[in-house]
């Protein structure tokens, strides 16, 4: 048994091996930022080139640094050097890297892109005068970049596990519970309840087992937060988990990932493992009385599967269809067992939030809306990321000042936020503050933190169709209302890209999404008018012209209307095109 | 001979789903598993995951038509997945989904008649902040354009997997 003093002395030593040794540390984004863009071919040219030179270093693969635009992104850091950063960096470009820089300490001008850390250098900009890096608060994302997301000592020697052992060993589960209620966080999934407030309702019902469900399906287009973190740093997701099983007394841990999502299902696969080796997940948690095991669920493609109940059918290998409430997760979960869904990003806030306390957390961000976003930006922006800022910026401050804004001196015309059912924002919403209530008030949610950003010559019918057929085809097909509303929506969506819709449409549209609000299950069906209605009310005009004038004004709808048609057909469907089954008795 | 073959069939579900290292296995991690295996599900693997999960044909059916990762014929050689996700889109995912379609003869998602690719729809492969995005055999590509699309491809078809 590995006492917290113990593994921080051995994490402390391996750190400073590593950031005050004799050899170079050399660090690589390959999350799926990078890797859609040649990162893994990066580091084997790094690695076999460093072979052949006979150079001896330490090559990390790390997560996302946030700055997706500059991927692939290498990080040098030499003995008794600053890191300096090569960004947008190929396989051809790894030997002037070695030559110029690691053996010569000439700075190669092609990819350099700056500096962090001591000591400082005049030659190439400091990373922190960027506002990619000056306008972050990072807390969730601490380590992103930072670390190796397989070594739990680079965690702890960098403040890991420190929240998990002040709450085993210092505070009774339900001073956890109140610590984070205090600290005003709310839940990063969409919802935005109060996450204390949500523990608070399991701290009572019967175990063992009781569970605590990490949600990463984030099928949301335009947001990879949540299996940003797992590529990034698995171990403050995993700490995370362990309070809030600490706090209410729960035994086991699931981590639910779509499958094909490999980076991040094997990371958090394997800094499970690690975390097992190390005494920090386990029995007897740090030499504490307190056992509690993790494993990873797959699910298959489902968006619906990321709705609390339906992600607990999926666990348990059913149609991942949400199951009506009550009775509540808390009390029959997964399996019937009380369990606890939280998102990927909240459960990560919990180790720095214990750690430093609910005082410190509140102090950042503003009332009501406390501690930082993660937000994503994509789209028609210049610095395309995974950022994490204070809440109560603007979402100008967010777009045009962190972001860059829109490329090409184009005009910014839209911003789609918080996935597909989050609606649309017109160009005057730029002084909306990241703040929950105020961006629901002003008809749009913070949810999963994607921000999609259009230019002048996205159409917002073009966009909003795309927005429909994305919701038809996931609707899961339990509620008639969100099954048969979504289809009849889509249909008229296309009429009115195709110029041939009428001005009854948008009646018949409201009156189709007022029937799935009322009438479903589940955030799907009742969120599912959304789109179109956020859509009408910022950008009229562009429906007018469709509709009245017979023309698409950015010529966006004129392209052919591709959007695949709904895929969940019956099984009939698929045995008829199959050899006869012999039919398997149950035994 | 084809007995044969059906016994290896089943003898591989049979250990795909049974070498399962995740600690719970359900109907449809046991799905997932013989399908990482086989690329498809037969209906051999249907019955099999049936008999070890002790779940009915039906159950398994239901749950295998419903999540549209699963497909139920033998896929193509290459796996070409093209994002049609909003950011995808905006950033022009739509003209070089057209242009792949025209350049392999199809109309939609399908296997070429050559049995060369197959061409699927993803409504998010992960990597937004690359948009237009696209994975050939499960790897991401990104920023993509319509050259680019179409050399990855036409590299893919002439590949031998």
């Amino acid at each position: 048994m590995t006492t917290f003093n113990e593994l921080k002395t051995e994490a402390d030593r391996r750190w400073q091996d590593l950031v005050a040794g004799d050899k170079p540390w050399i660090r690589v984004g390959t999350a799926m930022c990078g890797q859609a863009v040649g990162a893994v071919e990066v580091v084997a040219a790094l690695r076999s080139e460093l072979e052949a030179c006979d150079i001896p270093a330490t090559v990390d693969e790390v997560g996302c640094l946030g700055m997706c635009y500059a991927e692939p992104l290498v990080d040098v850091m030499k003995p008794g050097g600053p890191r300096v950063f090569f960004s947008g960096m190929a396989p051809e470009d790894v030997g002037s890297l070695i030559d110029e820089y690691l053996v010569n300490d000439r700075v190669p001008p092609k990819n350099v892109m700056g500096y962090l850390g001591e000591p400082s250098r005049d030659d190439i900009p400091d990373l922190n005068s960027l506002p990619v890096v000056a306008m972050q608060r990072r807390i969730a994302l601490r380590n992103a970049g930072n670390t190796a997301p397989d070594d739990i000592y680079q965690y702890i020697a960098n403040g890991g596990c420190a929240g998990l052992n002040k709450a085993l060993f210092k505070m009774e589960p339900d001073a956890v519970v109140e610590e984070m209620k205090a600290s005003g966080m709310r839940g990063r999934g969409g919802a935005a309840f109060l996450t204390g407030l949500k523990w608070s309702f399991m701290v009572r019902s019967s175990g063992p087992p009781k569970y605590i469900l990490a949600n990463c399906e984030e099928g949301d287009p335009g947001a990879y937060n949540d299996k940003g973190i797992l590529e990034s740093d698995p171990f403050t997701l995993l700490e995370g988990i362990a309070i809030a099983g600490y706090a209410t007394g729960a035994t086991n841990g699931i981590v639910f990932i779509r499958h094909g999502h490999d980076g991040p299902i094997d990371r958090t696969e394997k800094a499970i493992e690690e975390a097992y080796k190390a005494g920090v997940l386990g029995q007897n948690i740090l030499g504490s009385e307190f056992s509690f095991d993790i494993e990873v669920s797959l699910t298959g493609e489902s968006y619906v599967a990321g709705e609390e109940t339906a992600l607990m059918e999926s666990i348990e290998g059913k149609r991942s269809m949400p199951r009506a409430r009550p009775p509540f997760p808390a009390a029959f979960g997964v399996w019937g067992k009380p369990s606890t869904i939280n998102n990927v990003k909240t459960l990560s806030y919990a180790p720095e939030i214990i750690s430093k306390g609910s005082e410190w957390f509140s102090s950042i961000g503003v009332e009501g809306s406390t501690g930082t976003a993660i937000v994503c930006l994509n789209g028609s922006i210049v610095y395309p990321g995974l950022y994490e800022v204070p809440m109560g910026l603007t979402l100008g401050q967010v777009i045009n000042d962190l972001g860059g804004g829109v490329p090409g001196g184009k005009r910014l015309k839209l911003l789609q936020t918080g996935g597909p059912l989050g609606g649309v924002l017109g160009a005057d919403s730029l002084e909306i503050h990241l703040d929950f209530d105020e961006m629901k008030e002003a008809g749009a949610i913070l949810g999963s933190g994607g921000i999609i950003v259009a230019d002048e010559d996205a159409c917002a019918v073009d966009l909003t169709r795309v927005l429909v057929a994305f919701c038809q085809y996931e609707s899961c097909g339990k509620c008639f209302p969100c099954r048969l509303g979504m289809t009849h929506m889509l249909e008229i969506m296309e009429r009115i890209a195709r110029l041939e819709g009428t001005r009854s449409d948008l009646e018949l549209c409201s009156s189709v999404g007022q029937t799935m609000q009322a009438g479903s299950l589940c955030g799907h069906g009742q969120l599912g008018f959304n789109p179109v209605r956020s859509a009408l009310e910022f950008f009229d005009s562009d429906f007018r012209a469709h509709i009245e004038e017979k023309r698409c004004p950015t010529g966006a709808c004129n392209k052919t209307v591709l959007s695949p048609r709904n895929t969940r057909f019956f099984a009939e469907d698929v045995r008829a095109k199959n050899q006869p089954l012999e039919f398997a008795a149950r035994s | 001979m084809v007995a044969t073959e059906n016994g290896n069939l089943r003898e591989r579900i049979r250990q795909a789903v049974a070498g399962q290292k995740r600690p719970t296995t359900t109907v449809l991690s046991s799905l997932l598993a013989a399908q990482d295996e086989l690329g498809y599900l037969p209906g051999e693997a249907i019955e099999e995951v049936a008999r070890l999960t002790d779940a009915s044909i039906n159950d398994v059916w239901g749950v295998a038509s419903f999540y549209t990762n699963f497909r139920f014929e033998p896929p193509a050689e290459h796996m070409v997945e093209v994002c049609w996700g909003p950011t995808c889109h905006l950033v022009g995912a739509s003209t070089i989904l057209k242009q792949l379609l025209d350049d392999l003869g199809l109309t939609g998602e399908g296997d070429t008649s050559d049995g060369r690719i197959t061409l699927k729809y993803n409504t998010c492969l992960g990597a937004c902040a690359q948009a237009p995005v696209m994975s050939i055999d499960h790897h991401l590509r990104g920023r993509m354009t319509i050259e680019k699309a179409r050399s990855l491809v036409a590299q893919a078809s002439k590949r031998d997997s």
